[in-house]
């Protein structure tokens, strides 16, 4: 392969890599704008999404089969259930504690990723399962590069969410409310605006494009596992941070960035793919030195 | 008596351990334009704050056109046309002047509805057209307090509360947005005006209370305030 081919092929690995991070860290990063919490269960609401997913596709698999109209299906109730379940979490665990000092919150939020990993882990022993669907390995070459059908169809449905997203929360009154509150609930109240229910809407699509990415994940990796949310929490967290935290584009841009960081990175000499967590975090820790306030982020920063 | 549009009695607030308001009584007819008067620190914004219900009162009965809302959260109140333009503007900084005014209009589902006032608007405050899709961050304090004013106007207010729109004001901006104030009132709408520019706010008032330290100490028609001079020394400081 020459070295037009391979930097074709990590492009197209690293948009994968990207669309992943990139729909996780905008829950990370919506829910930070609107009640400045750093949600650590969002990794694990992904597994869960990967989960509950993989459930509705065992039901679903005898009726509509599981390939792409199978695993669409299950993602879109899959989000739904999952979305709920964000909701339920944010009113049982965080609406409680929001006048209490910053650090019990986030320690609350640790405390529901451990109930949640810990309550699949229960359920499915610890062991892997394989996430089983019939995609294909059809394609398309460019040059010597082959993308397949999967891969591109997996872009295709994050850009497709994030566009939605994005045209949600800037042609929408319930999108824009949702800006407003990250900048002034009070003021929001005074607009009319019930600021609880905006709360909860966040929570329900930062949640529900979680668990997209999980099960997108597991039907494109094959097998899904307890663990599975905590490596990419983090690393959507990365991203959130590169592209400044609260911003919705700045997760967008972070988490490509990010894919594409990581797998380009592992083509420069003595960066095996081993080292690709040591590189993204480094990245973080360059950013954190040099831009604390990430590509797009607001200048003002709150201590955590 | 009947016809007062919003009616306060003996409020009290607390902030945990600090009494801010400390039982406190008045009445604003349907038309008027009251205003608040008292140094920093008597307890005029926190008065307002309570009414509009962004913080709850620990005692005291507030009516709004005959309605207990003591009660009642903050967005339910704002659906009856009780408007609170607070103090400093908070305007949404990052989104743009047309973003701000819809969103004074977010309870209202009829687009037309929402043009005609957006329209309305316009007409009052040319300068925010002008600059629509620009962000509302770089306005100057006169032009965030034209926004926050057209963005309660967007609610469909019959009732606004205004703490200290002039605050920091230049004084023809002053001027300016006194005479806005003025011309609402004639539309029909009715202004409890919260200042500590008392000399300002008496020129356009019918009546006017004056407040220390969370209690009124002073009550009267802006014609009798304006013109007893230790009044005006004593409470005012001018
Ligand atoms: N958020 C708050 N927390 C604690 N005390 C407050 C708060 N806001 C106001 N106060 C206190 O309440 C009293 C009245 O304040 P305020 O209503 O803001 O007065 P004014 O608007 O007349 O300047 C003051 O003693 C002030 O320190
Ligand atoms: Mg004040």
């Amino acid at each position: 392969m020459s070295i037009q081919d391979i930097l074709l092929q990590q492009l197209a690995n690293g948009l994968i890599l990207g669309s992943f991070y990139a729909l996780v860290a905008l829950g990370y990063t919506m829910v930070y704008g609107i009640i400045k919490l750093l949600n650590f269960a969002h990794g694990d609401l992904y597994m869960i999404g990967a989960f509950i997913g993989f459930l509705f596709l065992s039901v679903l698999s005898p009726l509509i089969g599981d390939s792409w109209v199978g695993i669409l299906c299950s993602m879109v109730l899959s989000m739904i259930a999952v979305g709920l379940l964000g909701v339920l979490i944010q009113r049982i665990a965080y609406q409680p504690m929001l006048s209490a000092p910053r650090l019990s919150i986030l320690i609350t939020a640790l405390a529901v990723s451990m109930i949640l990993s810990n309550a699949v882990m229960a359920f499915t022993d610890g062991e892997y399962l394989a996430f089983s669907t019939d995609l294909g390995y059809e394609g398309l070459e460019f040059g010597n590069v082959f993308v397949t059908y999967t891969q591109m169809v997996l872009v295709g449905a994050a850009a497709l969410l994030m566009t939605g997203l994005y045209l949600f929360v800037h042609r929408t009154m319930y999108g824009k409310a949702m800006r407003a509150i990250a900048i002034d609930q009070d003021a929001c109240r005074l607009m009319g605006i019930h600021v609880n229910r905006i709360i909860a809407l966040t929570f329900f699509i930062g949640t529900s494009l979680a668990a997209s990415a999980g099960i997108m994940a597991g039907a494109y990796y094959g097998s899904i596992h307890f663990f599975m949310g905590f490596v990419i929490g983090l690393k959507a967290f990365t991203a959130a941070v590169i592209g400044g935290i609260g911003s919705i584009p700045g997760a967008m841009l972070g988490g490509l960035l990010l894919g594409l960081l990581e797998s380009f990175g592992t083509q420069i000499p003595f960066i095996g793919t081993e080292w690709k967590d040591v590189f993204s975090f480094g990245i973080l820790i360059l950013l954190l030195v040099f831009k604390p306030t990430g590509i797009l982020g607001r200048t003002e920063i709150e201590r955590m | 008596m009947s016809s007062a549009i919003l009616e306060i009695d003996n409020l009290e607030t607390h902030y945990g351990k600090i009494h801010a308001l400390r039982g406190i009584s008045f009445s604003v007819k349907a038309g008027e334009i009251v205003t608040l008067l008292g140094a920093n620190g008597a307890g005029k914004s926190s008065t307002l704050r309570t009414i509009s219900g962004l913080i709850r009162s620990t005692s005291g009965s507030i009516r709004f056109m005959g309605e207990d809302i003591t009660r009642k959260p903050a967005h339910d109140i704002v659906k009856m046309g009780l408007i609170h333009v607070p103090e400093g503007r908070k305007i949404f900084k990052g989104m743009t002047i047309l973003e701000n005014l819809e969103l004074g209009s977010f309870t209202l589902e009829d687009e037309a509805e929402r043009k005609r006032r957006l329209d309305h608007v316009f007409e009052i405050f040319p300068v925010l057209e002008e600059r629509k899709n620009r962000d509302s961050a770089f306005l100057s304090g006169g032009e965030q307090q034209m926004l926050a004013i057209g963005r309660s106007m967007m609610t469909d207010p019959k009732l606004l509360l205004l703490d200290e729109p002039s605050m920091g004001l230049a004084p023809f901006l002053v001027q300016e947005i006194m005479k806005i104030i003025v011309r609402l009132n004639r539309e029909g709408v009715t202004i409890l005006l919260v200042e500590q520019n008392a000399k300002v706010a008496l020129k356009l008032a019918d009546n006017g209370y004056v407040l220390e330290t969370g209690r009124i100490v002073i009550e009267g028609d802006a014609q009798t305030l304006r013109e007893d001079e230790s009044i005006v020394k004593a409470y005012l400081g001018e």
